[in-house]
Parts: C-alpha cells; structure tokens; sequence
C-alpha cells in the first residue's frame, strides 16, 4: 500500500515534468505577454527593458531551469496579469471548479447508476427505450450548445403557442411546455458561505445551490449518457455470466442478484472509466465556465491564454495534471478495494 | 408416486427464424435417492433439460409444454417465488465450470450465507457453522480458512468442492449436476466424482448427472437416458444400457469409447455429426448418419426416413427405433408361430 502510493508520487512528479515542458515549450507561441501587460503607448526600448528584466530574452533551458528551480519550492511564478502569485491565483479559483466538478460526479453517479442498471435489466422496456434515445441525442450536442440551450429555457424562459390557446386542452399543454426562466444563469451567486482560506461555498444556501444547477447539469451532460450506455452495457454483459445464473439457481431473491451479484461486477470497469472522466470534466469545465460565467479555474485558464498570461497558465497545466493523478489514484485505491483480485504493490504487475 | 416425474417436456426458443424446438416428448421419473445420468453429444439438449427442471433456461427458451412435477407439485407453472423456494434448497445444481460458477468479488463465505438465509430463518454465525461443516463434509484442505477467501484463490477442483458444498448446504432431495468433472482435469475429476457419489449414497440425495462421459455414467447411476437432438431415444437400467444397447445412436456412443478400439488403429467414431436443431433430418433424426437403415434384404427401410419412430419395450428399456422395433417385431411372429 505504502509502496503503491510512493510509485504513484513518482508517477505525479513524472507527469508534472513532462507538463512543464510542453507548457513551457508553447509559450512562444501565445503571443506577447509585454503587449497585454503594458498596452500600446509604452516605447519598444522600455518594453525591451521588462522583457529584459522578466527574463524573457533568455534561452528556453534557462528560463525553464529558474522555473523548475522555483518550483519545487513551491514558487511558480507571478500571474502577469493578477500580479500576484500563480498559485495564489489558482487557489482562489479552485474551489469554484471543484464544486462544479463535484456537484456534477453526483448528478452523474445518481443518474447514471439506477438508468443503466434498470434498461440492462429491461432493455425493451418503453423505458429503457426512450433513456437509450435520449443517452444518444445527450452525446451528440455539445456542452456549450446543451449550456445556451438550458439557459434559453430556463433562465429565460419559453413561451409555447404551438397549440390552439382557444381550446382548453391546448391552453393546457402550452401552459405545461412553457417555462418561466427564473433560473439564474450567471456567476455563483453572492449568498456564498465563507468555509477556510479561499473556499467560499455554493453548496450550503438555497441561491447558491440555484446557480449551481445549471452548469453542474450542463457539465453533466456529456459524461451521464455515456455512463447510463456504459453501465447498461457491462451489466447487461455480467447478466449473461455463469455465476448471475448459479446465482439464480440457488434460490437468492433477484434484487440480491441484480444489485450484489450482477452490480459489484458492473461497476469494476465503470470505476476505472469514471475516474479517468472526472479528472477530464475538470478540463471541460472551460466551456462551462465560460458559458455560466462561472469564476472557476477554467474561465480563469481561458483569460489568461488570451493575456499570454504564461505562469498562470504553465501552473494551471500542472495543477490540473495533479488533479488528474490523484483521482486516478484514488480510484485505483477504491478499485483494489472493490475487486478482491487486485493487490495494490509497488511492483509492477 | 415418483419424486420428479417429467412428462412430454417441450422446451423451444422463439427465434428471429421462428421456433426452434431444443426438447420434445422428454419423459422421465426419478425416485428418493435414485441417480440418473442423462448422456448425448454437445446440442442434444442435456444441459437445456436440466435446466428446465428449474425453470431457469434463459430468454429466448421457454417451456412450451409438457409437465415438471416435484413432489406432486408443478414446477413449470409455479411461480417465481415459489421456484425460488425449491432452488438451492429442494433442487441444487452444479454447474459444468468452476471457474465460471461463483461470483469473482464475493466471498466464499458471502457466497454459502446468502443461499442458507435465502431458504433458512438463521443468523450469520449460524449460517456460516453450517457452511463450515459442509466444507468439511467434501474434504477440502483447512475449510475453516475458505470462509473468508475468494474463488480467484482456489482451484478449480477446490472450487468444484465448494459447489458441491452449496449444493449439498440445505440438504436438497435432487442435485442436477450438469456435467461437473468436464472442465477439471483427468486426475481431479475421479475424485470429484467420488466424493459427489459418496455424499449423495451418504445423504440418499437423488443425482441427476448430466455427462458425455460414458464411463462416469456407468459407474455412478442405476438407470440412463440417452438424447439425440432433442430427444430421448433410448432410456433404462444403466448397465443394460451400456452392456447392450439397443438404438444405434447409443452402439454408436459406446463404441467410440477410446477402450473399444484395436490399439494402433484409429479410434472408431460415428459419421457425421448432429443436426442443427432448426434444420432436423426428416422421421428418425439419427438416420442420415445410421448404418441401420437397410432391412435385412438391403432395402432401406421407408420408416426410417419418413416417421418418427415411437418408443417400444426392450427387456427393461425404452427404445426409440424403427430397426429395432422391427427385430422385436419379427421375433414375436417367430415366438407366436412355434
């Protein structure tokens, strides 16, 4: 177990390595971050002075050695922009992120699990028919399309007229497929609840859990179909398996079939996707962000590629590379202690 | 009356090509204790008739017709409650691979105490004394350390143990083994097979032993039925049957025993092999691959291939053949004329 973990902090050091080079290797690339910092009207000689003065006009292995030498200090730099700490920046941005993130894994889990599992045990069910359909149309659009359209219906409401309003019945369905749009579609909100250091919560207030809804949904959207398919498909795969059968065969009740024997078995694989998935929502938080104008690490991460911001940038990279080897690191933790024939070791298998 | 009389059992599947019928007319009875080996080649419906004795054949197998009664009591029109009381506890199963059988993320205690609380109004501790206790009962190498291992730690013989275990856990009147040494090796399998004849002499526990191995048959059942692409063709005393067999489906199977054959040659084998259940020869199933058919004069003989012969009494078997209906046939002219 310890020798597990230890591999796995050398696998983050690895990983966070690798990142920094190619963050650092594209940022020639992004632009002049002297221009977005000084505007127009500064003369080329003083411009040439910052950049001289940043550090800028030295070799690429140079200015990587003085970052790398920073950071493993734990110093990564000063966010051009926010003239202050890159990380500090990052830290003020993270929560917003993670309880989008979170609140999203729960609408996922909470969804995903009971839908799967019920059109894998009835898959020609008018039911399991339409979650089928719709898991097909939900891959399909993507997140920002799925965000603007739950605005326009929710935030700012339909008015439905499809139907004669003359007659009572048509009255009545174009009353039911109209929204008003009272849903609040942009930011966190300012009933936030102050938690530690720079995490303040939207988790705790009725409001704050109000605008939550939206992008946690919409940052669902993409992942849930693909759990209900996945889970539908794995279960449906161990339904057919020997051991479901024995199972039925001595005489256990169904639900214990269906929900020990046939789900434990289903979800071993679902685990090892779904923490890959986590780690990738946090990436697609960027389009959801934007969308919602949500102040988390995304949007932050979008404007400071627009202000060749590059330490904020570089330490996003690797922040979320981190994010990335914990969760996979979790859940391979959880996998070892689902699936008894895996034996966490620091050896290789 | 018997413990389990199966009479015209009809089991089809509703295929995208229409119904196919995987057992017809299946008649057999079993008695308290009796232990009854039920042989054919792979497809001739073994392992769906053991199935259907439970009513567990999956989709799209249904029972189509025909009666299971246990003690008196339908099974093929009981409901799913009340088959469920007689599963894994009047009627136990073994399955053909242990490697297959038992669920990889439970443990083998989990596995026992679930079907003992399925069936029984007892506490885990109970439960697991009796798990404990079985355990014991098919010898396997320190039982009490078994409880808490999984099946990816066992092998597969200690596996097959273990479902013999569960199977005998509720002290059932029937297991259906449906071919339970196949998947072992050679030198495991007499054992296995020992150990599941002693418990079931010992608990005068009814065996049905679903087999291709004609050897196991004749060793551990009184009485045998053997099936031909759906069908029982021939039925009776164990050892009549294998000491002379009357269809020659069943001459065929005992003739290709690797010990009937002359060392050095090759070893003797029945031409062809069975027909796709949806695609069935016409009148007698077995006859495009039967030496039988020509009468003694070297006609064919028209019945074979046109009806589908019906079951006559040989001795103390049942046998489903033109031919030797026919001999029986002559025979008796031959007796009412002396």
């Amino acid at each position: 177990m310890i020798a597990f973990l230890i591999k796995r902090l050398m696998h983050a050091i690895l990983v966070m390595f690798v990142i920094s080079v190619l963050a650092f290797a594209i940022q020639d690339n992004l632009g002049d971050p002297v221009q977005q910092m000084v505007g127009q009207s500064v003369p080329e000689s003083e411009r040439e002075a910052i950049r001289e003065r940043l550090g800028l006009n030295d070799p690429f292995l140079v200015q990587y050695a003085r970052f790398a030498k920073n950071a493993v200090q734990g110093d990564f730099g000063y966010s051009y922009f926010y003239r202050e700490p890159a990380l500090e920046v990052i830290a003020r941005h993270l929560p917003a992120t993670l309880e989008l993130v979170f609140a999203a894994t729960l609408i996922i889990v909470l969804f995903s699990v009971p839908i799967g599992v019920y059109s894998a045990i009835k898959p020609r069910s008018p039911v399991s028919r339409f979650f089928m359909g719709a898991s097909i149309i939900g891959i399909s659009i993507p997140v920002f399309l799925t965000a603007i359209l739950l605005i326009q219906v929710f935030s700012i409401g339909v008015t439905v007229s499809l139907f004669p309003e003359s007659t009572g019945w048509g009255a009545w369905l174009n009353g039911v497929l109209s929204t008003e749009g009272n849903m609040p579609s942009f930011g966190r909100g300012y009933d936030l609840v102050h938690v530690m250091g720079h995490w303040d919560t939207n988790l705790i207030t009725w409001d704050g859990l109000k605008h939550l809804v939206l992008p946690a949904v919409s940052l669902a959207s993409i992942m849930l179909p693909l759990f209900i398919r996945l889970i539908r498909a794995e279960m449906m795969e161990v339904l057919q398996s020997e051991y479901v059968k024995y199972a039925r065969a001595k005489g256990i009740s169904m639900r214990r079939v269906y929900f020990v024997h046939a789900l434990k078995n289903t979800m071993l694989p679902v685990i090892t996707v779904g923490g890959v998935q986590i780690g990738t929502m946090v990436a697609y938080t960027i389009l959801t962000e934007t969308v919602f104008q949500w102040p988390g690490m995304g949007l932050m991460f979008l404007d400071a590629i627009n202000r060749a911001d590059i330490p904020l940038i570089v330490t996003y990279l690797m922040i979320v590379g981190v994010i990335f080897v914990v969760t996979n690191t979790i859940v391979d933790l959880i996998y070892g202690f689902v699936n008894p024939t895996v034996k966490l070791t620091g050896k290789p298998a | 009356m018997a413990l389990l009389e199966v009479s015209q059992l009809d089991v089809r599947f509703a295929l995208r090509q229409g119904e196919v019928r995987a057992l017809r007319d299946v008649n057999f009875t079993l008695e308290r204790g009796e232990r009854l080996g039920i042989v054919g080649e792979s497809g001739a419906g073994k392992s769906v008739a053991a199935f259907s004795l439970l009513n567990l054949i999956a989709k799209p197998g249904f029972i189509a017709g025909g009666s299971i009664k246990f003690e008196g009591k339908t099974l093929n029109t009981m409901s799913e409650r009340g088959l469920r009381k007689v599963r894994g506890n009047r009627i136990s199963m073994i399955f053909q691979d242990p490697m297959m059988t038992l669920n990889p993320v439970l443990s083998i205690g989990e596995q026992m105490v679930e079907c003992l609380k399925a069936h029984r109004r007892i506490s885990t501790k109970e439960a697991r004394g009796i798990a404990l206790d079985k355990l014991r009962q098919v010898q396997i190498p320190s039982p009490e350390k078994r409880l808490d291992q999984y099946p990816h730690e066992l092998s597969g013989g200690m596996r097959q143990r273990i479902i013999i275990a569960i199977a005998l856990l509720l002290d059932p009147d029937i297991i259906i083994a449906d071919e339970p040494t196949t998947a072992l090796d050679v030198t495991i399998q007499a054992e296995i097979m020992a150990l599941l004849l002693e418990l079931c002499e010992q608990h005068n526990v009814g065996l049905i032993l679903i087999t291709h191995d004609l050897g196991v048959v004749s060793q551990v059942t009184q009485r045998m039925l053997v099936m031909y692409a759906g069908r029982v063709i021939e039925q009776g005393p164990t050892r009549e049957i294998i000491n002379d067999p009357q269809h020659p489906y069943t001459q065929g199977l005992i003739n290709a025993l690797p010990q009937m054959a002359t060392p050095g040659e090759k070893l003797n084998q029945i031409r062809g092999s069975m027909p796709s259940l949806s695609n069935l020869p016409s009148g007698c199933a077995f006859h495009p691959r039967c030496d039988f058919i020509n009468r003694a004069d070297g006609q064919p003989r028209p019945a074979c291939t046109q009806q589908v012969p019906d079951f006559v009494d040989s001795g103390n078997c049942r046998v489903a053949c033109h031919m030797v209906a026919e001999m029986l046939e002559d025979r008796r002219l031959k007796e009412e004329s002396l």
